[in-house]
């Protein structure tokens, strides 16, 4: 008998707040967290507005500041809410004697976390000083005499996507079995979801899961203002993230950090540790389609929920919340909308699915654990969140966004969908831990 | 739960000893090293001028007509993998859509694709026009760029760099709808997308994957990286076939370049039923954390990689004496060659002293993502030939480093081979394979 997975932890670092019951009470409140790009002058891009986490500072978190002092945003984001997720789990950080009862060989990371981000002056610098436009090339040269003096070299090592499993590592002491994965917008549904299945496995008692991505740097910004993604509703940035309406435009990109902890059920009991909900399905598919476009049915978005069902040994009748992947853009919302239907059937436009990406913006490879912490609360409070900004509805999409206000109703099982650029689709499913 | 016996069916190479595992193999073998100066880029103004550079190729040739156009999609690393999964998914007998849409032979929603990847670093020439653009007195201006720069940029520029994309792309061309994945654990990328791919069919989810990495490093910016960071060697430059030294008195540091693997990952039951050859069983993974805040270098005992193996050899339910060959990370950095030799012989005790070692970065060069992969596609060569070549560049090896390593070539039944990594940023990974029975 494969081993029973539950969550025994939570923490957040996110736009609405550094906490988990901060950020939980933002999203009941309706509140965004979206706002003008202070990050870096975005005041002449197409979108000029972003979720961005604000005053936040990780050393809060930790004793030895100095062993993370180089750390990216993702990496900082990912401190706090992996300090949040362990005191709650009663998981000891920063110390050579851990007497939590875990043994660090046996406590794994797994993160779905995205590169850092470039140290914009000495990069475009370099190169502006490098080209020789009348040849149309690069001076190799003189850009590594530029470079090599500019650079900072930790710098330039934390913009590897593996460095905020790196400081985890660090800061816990975890020995186990960690992996960084980046599947674009599905990377923290896919680590969380792999993560479990190390520890039916038997390969972890432990994992500290989740995901930490700031894609809000002007390369990133302009890779998806250029690909047309991004909303550029500039006149009114907190309501531009609106799922499911005729109006959408496209996505909110914000940033942050969720980390779940995820425990065997023995070590859950024999730590006399409080059990939050359980994990109890995993599925993964790829569209296998186009790499600019989801397939126009959806075909992988339902194969992973579909498989994550299975998993779980549920039919689509036992869900009661679907957390959609919501982005507010034309193609998702219309063929998640889709998906939903050719698996949920007669039962699909009374299950509620709503986006908290209408408040949060789309934490990209943090997104998918951010959200499953919300399905998790839901579960917990009796109560789902709404779809904000849902005030002109596509005609064309039907189902029960819960739009506007959270709704309070029992909820026993949760659904958590993401869906990666390219076509990698991920989704799990929580259940009520009574 | 039951738990499937995964076995490898096929594999690809695209290295710098040649555009097949097939040659990558050979190579090996009469200890040709791929590393040479970097003819990609001008490399007189950094410390490290040398690399292990992928022979020319054409991208075009290896994708079906239906794809050709998605080929201006592909950065360099995409296209390395798209290339060596094409020779995985032959060498297997497996027909997809991408081979010959008639004669398709897998069920595409069983099979899956978990490629490592690394940080692919964006091309600056690409770059450049839209950059120059954005210039006030001098410097760049980020409110010319938002206005002006930007719309320089093709469109679809993004789509190029995401590390997901050599995944997805290969997933298309093949029509591979099953689980998929893409592992940024930077040089233990190759091993941890092959383990996490084993355990997808040993749980029932594929019946087959396609699983390995793929990284293009010879690129300004992530030699740079390297340099920066005093990974790569600065003494090799005038003598770059000796340049990468693993575990000898004077290696000076490694040294980097481009490659993919695949290997065909297969439910024994479903490789028996199609009447496949296996030439190796996946029987152990083991992972681990290095844990050093100077994140850029493997801590002195190595006892992350020392944990790994340990796994790795307690779910293979081996004892050291078994072991026939071993393919360490041996990267050529002194002290991180160090930390590794003791991390084996921690694990493996006195046997250790028996046990071939052969490193292959002195002739392959360091390829991150694609490292793992591509060795353990030598390893499982070896198995299938009974063989294993001779270490390259370790003539007086280095104090203190008790490892056994192969100078000599040597012919020998390989009963099990076990290939580790570990990477800059902590993770650690081994891997044992058996001969098949």
């Amino acid at each position: 008998m494969a081993e029973r997975v539950v969550i025994t932890g939570m923490g957040i670092v996110c736009p609405l707040g550094h906490d988990v019951e901060t950020f939980w009470r933002a999203i009941l409140a309706g509140k965004s967290g979206v706002a003008r790009t202070t990050i870096f002058d975005a005041s002449t891009f197409p979108t000029t507005f972003d979720a961005e986490v604000k005053n936040y500072d990780f050393t809060k978190f930790t004793k030895n500041p100095k062993l993370h002092q180089h750390s990216d945003r993702g990496s900082a984001f990912v401190l706090g809410a992996a300090a949040q997720a362990c005191r709650q789990a009663g998981i000891a950080v920063e110390t050579a004697e851990p007497a939590d009862g875990i043994d660090r060989n046996r406590l794994g990371i797994y993160l779905g976390a995205g590169e850092g981000s470039v140290d914009n002056d000495v990069f475009f610098g370099a190169i502006l000083e490098a080209w020789d436009a009348q040849k149309n090339q690069m001076d190799w040269g003189r850009w590594a005499q530029v470079a090599f003096g500019r650079m900072d070299p930790m710098r330039e090592l934390e913009q590897e996507p593996n460095m905020p499993a790196a400081h985890l590592a660090v800061f816990t002491g975890a020995r186990g079995p960690t992996r960084s994965c980046l599947t674009a917008c599905a990377a923290s549904t896919q680590s969380v979801g792999e993560a479990m299945a190390m520890i039916r496995k038997g390969d972890a008692d432990v994992m500290i899961a989740g995901g930490a991505h700031s894609m809000i740097h002007p390369l990133g910004i302009t890779g998806f203002n250029r690909l047309t993604a991004l909303s550029t509703r500039n006149d009114s940035p907190q309501t531009a993230s609106r799922p499911f309406t005729a109006s959408r435009d496209g996505f909110v990109i914000g940033e942050g950090a969720a980390v779940l902890i995820l425990e065997s059920l023995s070590s859950a009991k024999k730590r006399g540790v409080k059990i939050i909900a359980e994990m109890i399905g995993y599925g993964s598919s790829s569209d296998a389609f186009r790499i600019t476009d989801m397939h126009e049915e959806g075909r992988g978005a339902i194969q992973a929920m579909t498989a994550a069902l299975a998993d779980a040994g549920l039919s689509y009748k036992d869900v009661d919340y679907i957390n959609t992947h919501g982005t507010s853009t034309a193609e998702n919302d219309s063929i998640e909308t889709k998906a939903i239907k050719a698996v949920f059937k007669e039962k699909a436009k009374g299950t509620p699915a709503s986006s908290v990406k209408s408040m949060l913006g789309h934490l990209i490879g943090a997104a998918g654990a951010a959200e499953l912490i919300t399905c998790v609360l839901a579960i917990r409070d009796s109560i789902v969140p709404p779809t904000m900004n849902l005030n002109d509805p596509d005609p064309a999409l039907d189902l029960d966004y819960v739009p506007n206000k959270p709704r309070k109703m029992p909820v026993n099982i949760a659904m958590n969908e993401s869906f990666g650029f390219g076509g990698q689709n991920d989704v799990v499913i929580v259940r009520k831990w009574e | 739960m039951r738990s499937h016996r995964v076995v490898i069916t096929g594999f690809g190479a695209i290295s710098p000893l040649g555009l097949t595992a097939g040659k990558m193999w050979a190579s090996l073998c009469e200890g040709k090293s791929g590393i040479s100066r970097i003819t990609a880029f001008d490399p007189a103004g950094f410390t490290c001028k040398i690399a292990g550079q992928v022979p020319e190729y054409r991208i075009q040739d290896n994708v079906p007509r239906s794809h050709r156009k998605a080929v201006k999609l592909m950065s360099r690393d995409i296209e390395l993998s798209v290339i060596a999964a094409n020779e995985a998914l032959v060498h297997a007998g497996l027909v997809t859509k991408g081979i010959d849409p008639e004669k398709v032979n897998i069920e595409p929603q069983r099979v899956g694709v978990n490629l490592g990847a690394g940080l692919i670093s964006c091309d600056m020439v690409e770059l450049a026009p839209a950059v120059a653009a954005s210039v006030t007195d001098g410097a760049f201006d980020i409110h010319k760029w938002g206005k002006e720069g930007l719309e320089l940029v093709t469109p679809l520029w993004l789509l190029k760099y995401l590390p997901n994309m050599l995944a997805c792309h290969v997933g298309i061309i093949h029509d591979i709808q099953g689980p998929s994945n893409t592992i940024t654990c930077a040089e233990a990328s190759g091993h941890l997308a092959i383990a996490e791919a084993a355990q997808t069919i040993a749980r029932g989810d594929s019946d087959i994957a396609l699983a390995g990495g793929a990284e293009a490093k010879v690129n300004p910016i992530v030699l740079i990286r390297q340099c920066l960071i005093k990974r790569a060697t600065t003494q090799g430059n005038d003598e770059p076939a000796a340049a990468c030294r693993p575990f000898d008195a004077g290696a000076t540091g490694s040294v980097f370049g481009e490659a993919a693997g695949v290997v065909i990952l297969e439910n024994r039951e479903h490789a028996e039923s199609r009447g496949a050859k296996i030439y190796a069983e996946v029987v152990g993974l083991g992972q681990s954390n290095n844990i050093n805040p100077a994140y850029e270098r493997l801590e002195p005992d190595g006892k992350g990689v020392r944990i790994a193996i340990e796994k790795a050899m307690a779910e293979a339910q081996i004892s050291p004496d078994e072991l026939d060959l071993i393919v360490p990370h041996g990267t050529g950095i002194p002290a991180d060659d160090l930390a590794e030799a003791q991390a084996i012989r921690a694990a493996l005790g006195e046997t250790t002293a028996k046990i071939p070692v052969w490193p292959t970065k002195s002739m392959l060069s360091n390829t991150g993502a694609a490292a793992g992969a591509v060795d353990v596609i030598a390893a499982v060569c070896a198995i299938r030939d009974g063989k294993i070549p001779a270490a390259k560049n370790c003539d007086r090896k280095a104090e203190d480093c008790d490892l056994n390593i192969a100078t000599e070539p040597r012919e020998m039944k390989i009963r099990y081979a076990m290939s580790i990594s570990y990477t800059y940023g902590g993770q650690t990974a081994a891997v044992v394979l058996k001969r098949p029975s």
